[in-house]
């Protein structure tokens, strides 16, 4: 089996968010990068419980400038065989989605892994994108996924439970918790993963549809109002007359 | 021009997500001055809802031609009502099935996507829309710069609005080729409330000990009509069901209240929980970090409040009747 698994990097989960130039740059300063947790704990995990089972190599692709080798590199540590690199500013997603459709178009995959979401920019968009491009089926939000022969058997969350569904080989999956479980990199993998092959490629032209002009913070809260441990039933008055909830 | 919608039922009723991306889309319509249309694939379109929320018109999938959850049949449904309705916004639901098939969508479309709006556009120089970034941390302000444009509302986050009227019917049936994916099973979890779709949410953490313990924090949601969740750990070792599990790492939920007993409040807990209109927080720990984001506070132990709590809430119920 030929397996992509697509990495991006996100600002560790116990980051500050703040922003800098007028509320128009994200404030990288202090900022840890991690691989993107979905992306390393299930994706990349999977990906690799398939090979040591069926055989095969598992490829992490990424889209991104070289401020990205260090998850990389992570993620060659965890397992991965090899590594590609586009070299292009990873913006909108759809452009993001259009240089790894171009790289499979060029290295056929039987399976392409996605992470649920980034956790930084929250939009569960990639994989579906490059589904759309290679015309391949798409199941989003996955917790489950076995391969039999040229079938995937996959469980993926839907509003109130699960759907179990089957598809054929190629596809690409998003994946979300239950997938795998977390693997941490021992030291032969980190010194292996300083050899592996990171091959990087020039970006292709793309299109650029979204852009971010402006963040902004969540609105501050007025602060807590605290009430008796010994008589909490003013809460659901509070509840009612003020908060207007219940 | 027109806004197109896309809505899905959920339960044999139109699901509440797709109620608020309708109520979104009449909005958007009526802000670019134009009319909304509800694609509906499914038996159940409710069209009285979707007409008293602002649509005018719906195409109604005919039962068959689509009978299971596939995206690319979905999207090639979804370009046909578009060029059919000129649509030039396409509004989904940021849910499990938006997450599926916007995406598809706008890259069929050559779409600028927002995945996970809050607001409606600001059009007054360009279009540009507000939406939840950083696991609910802060905001970006999206400006869209194709024709057509795709945006996935995030549940919770915009009030429907019921301003009346009625919406035209015409059943459609779209050429949407074969399915790449086979539904085999379809496995719900217990009858409960989804917790993606409560108003109300009662969640509880480590400090409650071991599952044991749930009685109380069940008996009052049962009460509330709320839904259960629970923090990260606590679903790790088992004492809770997976799909309970919210944060940065499960559910993101944005519930009208959300009452936190025994949970520290971590950064990625908050993560999945930030977006909540108001926070009740229950612990013995003045210092907990969870009380920086609630709007209310209880320092004690839970062991005695909760059954304190439930208590005054039937005393509530009883006297608000
Ligand atoms: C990458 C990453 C992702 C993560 N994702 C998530 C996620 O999605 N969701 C999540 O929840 N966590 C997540 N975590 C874990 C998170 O960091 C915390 O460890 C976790 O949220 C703590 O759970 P807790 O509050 O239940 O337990 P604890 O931190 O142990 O807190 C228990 C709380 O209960 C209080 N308490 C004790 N006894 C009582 C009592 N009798 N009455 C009232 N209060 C009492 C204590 O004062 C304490 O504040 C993630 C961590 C990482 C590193
Ligand atoms: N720059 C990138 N390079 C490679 N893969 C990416 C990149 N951005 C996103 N992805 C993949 O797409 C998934 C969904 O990302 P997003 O649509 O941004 O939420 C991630 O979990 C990754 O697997």
């Amino acid at each position: 089996m030929k397996l992509l698994v697509c990495i991006s990097k996100a600002p560790d989960t116990t980051s500050k968010i703040s922003f800098t130039e007028n509320n128009t740059k994200f404030n990288e300063a202090g900022v840890q990068y991690i691989i993107n947790p979905y992306d390393e704990w299930y994706a990349l995990v999977r990906a690799l419980e398939l090979k040591e089972t069926l055989g095969g190599t598992v490829t992490t692709i990424t889209v991104g400038k070289a401020d990205n080798e260090p998850t990389i590199r992570k993620a060659l540590a965890i397992g991965a065989d090899d590594a590609v690199r586009i070299d292009a500013e990873a913006s909108d997603a759809l452009a993001v989605a259009k240089q790894i459709a171009d790289y499979v178009k060029n290295n056929s995959y039987d399976i392409i892994f996605c992470g649920k979401e980034t956790i930084d920019y929250n939009g569960s968009q990639v994989g579906g994108m490059i589904a759309e491009l290679l015309d391949l089926s798409y199941v989003s939000l996955a917790s489950k996924l076995e391969v039999n022969g040229n079938t995937a058997t996959l469980e993926r969350d839907i509003q109130g439970g699960k759907e179990v569904v089957e598809t054929n080989i190629p596809f690409v999956v998003s994946c979300a918790k239950g997938m795998a479980e977390a693997r941490i990199p021992n030291m032969r993998g980190i010194m292996a993963a300083r050899t592996k092959p990171l091959q990087v490629l020039p970006g292709s032209e793309a299109p650029k549809l979204t852009e971010i002009v402006a963040y902004s913070l969540l609105p501050e809260k007025a602060g807590c109002k605290f009430i008796d441990a010994e008589n909490p039933g003013e809460l659901f008055q509070l509840l009612h007359n003020e908060a207007k909830v219940i | 021009m027109s806004v197109l919608v896309y809505t899905e039922p959920h339960n044999e009723k139109i699901s509440k997500n797709a109620i608020e991306a309708a109520s979104y889309a009449s909005k958007l319509a009526t802000l670019l001055g134009t009319t909304a249309t509800a694609l509906v694939c499914g038996e159940a379109g409710d069209a009285e809802t979707l007409g008293q929320v602002g649509i005018s018109k719906i195409l109604q999938v005919t039962s068959g031609s689509i009978s299971q959850f596939d995206t690319q049949k979905l999207s090639k449904a979804v370009q046909e009502a578009v060029q059919k309705e000129k649509a030039t916004v396409i509004v989904f639901s940021h849910d499990f099935s938006g997450k599926a098939i916007a995406p598809r969508v706008a890259a069929k479309l050559g779409a600028g996507l927002v995945a996970g709006a809050v607001s409606l556009p600001d059009t007054s120089s360009g279009f540009i829309v507000k939406k939840a970034v950083f696991s609910g941390k802060a905001f970006a302000h999206v400006s869209v710069t194709s024709e057509v444009k795709v945006i996935s509302l995030l549940p919770n986050s915009f009030s429907v609005e019921k301003t009346g009227g009625t919406a035209s019917i015409e059943s459609f049936s779209p050429e949407t080729g074969k399915a790449g994916v086979t539904v085999k099973e379809i496995r719900k979890e217990s009858a409960k409330l989804s917790l993606t779709e409560a108003d109300l949410v009662v969640s509880a953490g480590r400090g409650m000990k071991g599952p044991e313990n749930w009685g109380n924090i069940e008996e009052l949601a049962t009460l509330m009509g709320a839904a259960t969740a629970c923090s990260r750990p606590v679903a790790d070792i088992g004492w809770r069901p997976h799909h309970e599990h919210v944060g940065q790492t499960g559910l993101a939920i944005r519930p009208n209240l959300y009452i936190a007993v025994g949970i520290s409040g971590a950064i990625q807990h908050l993560a999945g929980v930030n977006g909540s209109k108001v926070i009740v927080v229950i612990n013995t720990d003045a210092e907990a970090p969870f009380f920086k984001a609630a709007d209310y506070g209880i320092v004690g132990d839970a062991f005695q409040v909760l059954p304190k709590l439930i208590e005054a809430y039937k005393q509530f119920k009883a006297s608000n009747n």
